[in-house]
């Protein structure tokens, strides 16, 4: 029986929680192509992160490690994946579209001489074949794509699939591999917002734009955000003025989010922020401006003015959550 | 310093984008072609280093003879000689993109090659991991501070959560994202000089694409939203809608 392939992303020692997307729409898909799925940690010392695996429906773990794997580097662990994607035979590789992940499936497909679906929000599989849709020109179409070589490759972006437990006990291998020296090596990890969840990890986002008229106003938007146990985004001009971190910023050149809730205040909703948002489940929109663009996105919106209707909907919020 | 800047040209980032016939492919007719807004942040940062450093900034594109116009937008930005790959379209694939590029890089004994984070058309995010990788050389993408000393470079890379500083030695494939520096204007006496500029034209030969567009479509339409227009007044119903139909609260 073949295999999909899942690798997992490893940061500090932990398994990031976007991988435990992956494994559950590898579980999926595998009961639909007739393939097992085997999840791929690589590096040193990730004995305590079988069971991570196992706990999201995958029981066969593979466990790379070598002397080149003892630094992250994008290189060594691209060579990494691809000598056990050949050792294992694997028919299929995924893992989630953060930076990381992007980086090194390009290589892994470069490696190995097959085509890379990056950035997927959905697959399907039909008579034999998988396709994969993702969105193009920043969302404004969507792509069916097709990888026509072995293994087919796909990375699938942050929050498309919910992740579903389902634990079963797990066969850990270690495979010890004899890589090339690494060529880029990573130094040093410099956290921002002091390991604050990332933006593309927030199953909801309060964001703020232009509307919010300053930085010194954040302070109801944060509220909500506290209410919802949101993380706080916001527009391009908002992070270029420095009223907030470039690592909040949403939009074409930012950051993509596929949250549950996206609720934009002061946001006029351009082309280039919609591009980073739009795929959110829910919109919310709070704006003066009943012409914004940012309505014909959003599921539910108030015309009004953003100071007296984002306090005003904290405090139903807050009511509600109560009861 | 001998630096190549791969750059593709892309539609506007404010236009529409039509589904041509095909169904595969998108209506060429009206766009506003322009540098890929990431590959602009790749050229200044090859001008600046050139600036410091002494050298030649090379700019490296792969299409038609109609690409030919934003290349000259490089060009008068002040790199100092272009080449273009003849090709009839530009692939889908990356990977037959990344092969043909790979074979005019490799000859060019470039320091560093420079690339941006991704194409904002068909947004890959792969060409500078792949070209890397062919060429055997070290590469950080998603660069947002690079510093170069002698032979050797560390970049700070933008990663979810942070940021990673890498280590390598040169030659060095660089992926560029935004935040690296601020591209500079074309000024008319570049736009004059950028039209006195070489570009040379060179052969490519296109494998079998890999990856495959099957069909574009628009994405599919929303449902109507529910707009309320009393202000403060409505919070309470959006409240409540939130969580009797989304049901996320
Ligand atoms: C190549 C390129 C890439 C870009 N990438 C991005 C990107 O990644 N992300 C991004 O966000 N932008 C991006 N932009 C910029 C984008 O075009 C817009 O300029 C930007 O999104 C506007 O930000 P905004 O909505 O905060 O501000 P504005 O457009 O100024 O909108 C402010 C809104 O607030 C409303 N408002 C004002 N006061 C109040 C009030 N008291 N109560 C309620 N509402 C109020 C106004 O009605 C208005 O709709 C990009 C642009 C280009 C050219
Ligand atoms: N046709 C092309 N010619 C030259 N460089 C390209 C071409 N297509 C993509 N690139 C480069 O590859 C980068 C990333 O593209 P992509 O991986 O397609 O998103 C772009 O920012 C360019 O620097």
């Amino acid at each position: 029986m073949a295999t999909i392939l899942v690798v997992s992303e490893v940061q500090d020692g932990k398994m990031k929680s976007v991988s435990t997307e992956v494994f559950t729409a590898a579980v999926k898909m595998a009961g639909e192509t007739g393939n097992s799925v085997t999840a791929l940690f690589v590096g040193n010392g990730l004995d305590g992160l079988a069971d991570s695996a196992g706990k999201f429906g995958v029981a066969d773990v593979v466990l790379a490690e070598g002397t080149s794997l003892a630094k992250f580097s994008p290189d060594a662990y691209a060579a990494a994946i691809a000598e056990v994607a050949k050792q294992k035979d694997a028919a299929v590789i995924l893992m989630s579209a953060t930076y990381t992940g992007k980086d090194l499936l390009a290589r892994t497909a470069q490696i190995l001489d097959t085509g890379l679906a990056q950035d997927c929000i959905s697959y399907r599989a039909e008579g034999g074949k998988l396709y994969f849709t993702r969105p193009v020109y920043a969302g404004k179409l969507l792509a069916e794509v097709r990888v026509d070589a072995a293994p087919v490759m796909a990375t699938f972006r942050p929050k498309s699939f919910k992740p579903a437990e389902s634990p079963v006990a797990v066969k850990a291998e270690k495979l010890s591999l004899d890589l090339p020296a690494p060529k880029a090596v990573l130094e040093e990890m410099q956290l921002s917002g002091g390991g604050k969840m990332d933006v593309t990890e927030a199953d909801m986002i309060v964001s703020g734009g232009r509307g919010m008229k300053g930085p010194e106003n954040w302070g109801i938007l944060e509220e909500l955000a506290e209410v919802l146990g949101a993380a706080t985004g916001c527009s391009r001009p908002v992070s270029d003025d420095g009223w907030r971190p470039h690592e909040e910023h949403i939009g074409q050149t930012g950051r993509t989010v596929s949250p549950t809730l996206y609720v934009a205040c002061g946001i006029s909703g351009a082309i280039q922020h919609l591009a980073g948002m739009s795929s959110s489940k829910f919109i919310v929109a709070i704006n003066k401006d009943e012409e914004a663009p940012i309505f014909k996105a959003a599921d539910y919106g108030i015309v009004g003015d953003v100071f007296e209707v984002l306090p005003a909907l904290t405090a139903e919020i807050r009511k509600l959550k109560q009861d | 310093m001998n630096i190549a800047v791969c750059i593709k040209q892309t539609p506007d980032t404010a236009i529409r984008v039509k589904v041509a016939d095909d169904g595969k492919s998108i209506v060429q007719d009206g766009i506003q072609w322009v540098i890929n807004p990431y590959d602009e942040f790749a050229v200044e940062e090859a001008l600046q280093l050139t600036e410091k450093h002494g050298g030649e900034v090379t700019i490296v594109s792969l299409g038609p003879a109609g690409i030919e116009k934003t290349i000259r937008e490089a060009l008068a930005m002040g790199a100092h000689k272009a080449i273009r790959i003849d090709a009839d379209h530009i692939p889908d694939d990356p990977s037959v993109t990344a092969k043909a590029l790979v074979e005019v890089l490799k000859n060019g004994n470039y320091d560093l090659i420079f690339l941006g984070r991704q194409a904002v058309d068909d947004d890959h995010h792969q060409m500078a991991s792949l070209v890397s990788q062919a060429l055997g050389l070290p590469c950080v993408t998603v660069v947002v501070k690079l510093e170069i000393d002698g032979g050797k470079g560390t970049a700070l890379r933008e990663v979810e959560g942070g940021y990673e500083k890498v280590a390598f030695a040169l030659p060095a494939v660089i992926g560029a994202n935004r935040h690296l520096n601020t591209p500079r204007y074309r000024s008319l006496k570049g736009i004059m000089q950028a039209k006195k500029k070489t570009i040379e034209v060179l052969p490519a030969t296109l494998a079998a694409p890999k990856l495959v567009v099957e069909k574009l479509t628009p994405p599919p339409a929303k449902k109507e939203g529910k707009i309320f227009k009393n202000g403060a007044a409505d919070a309470a119903e959006v409240a409540r809608l939130l969580r009797d139909e989304a049901k996320v609260i």
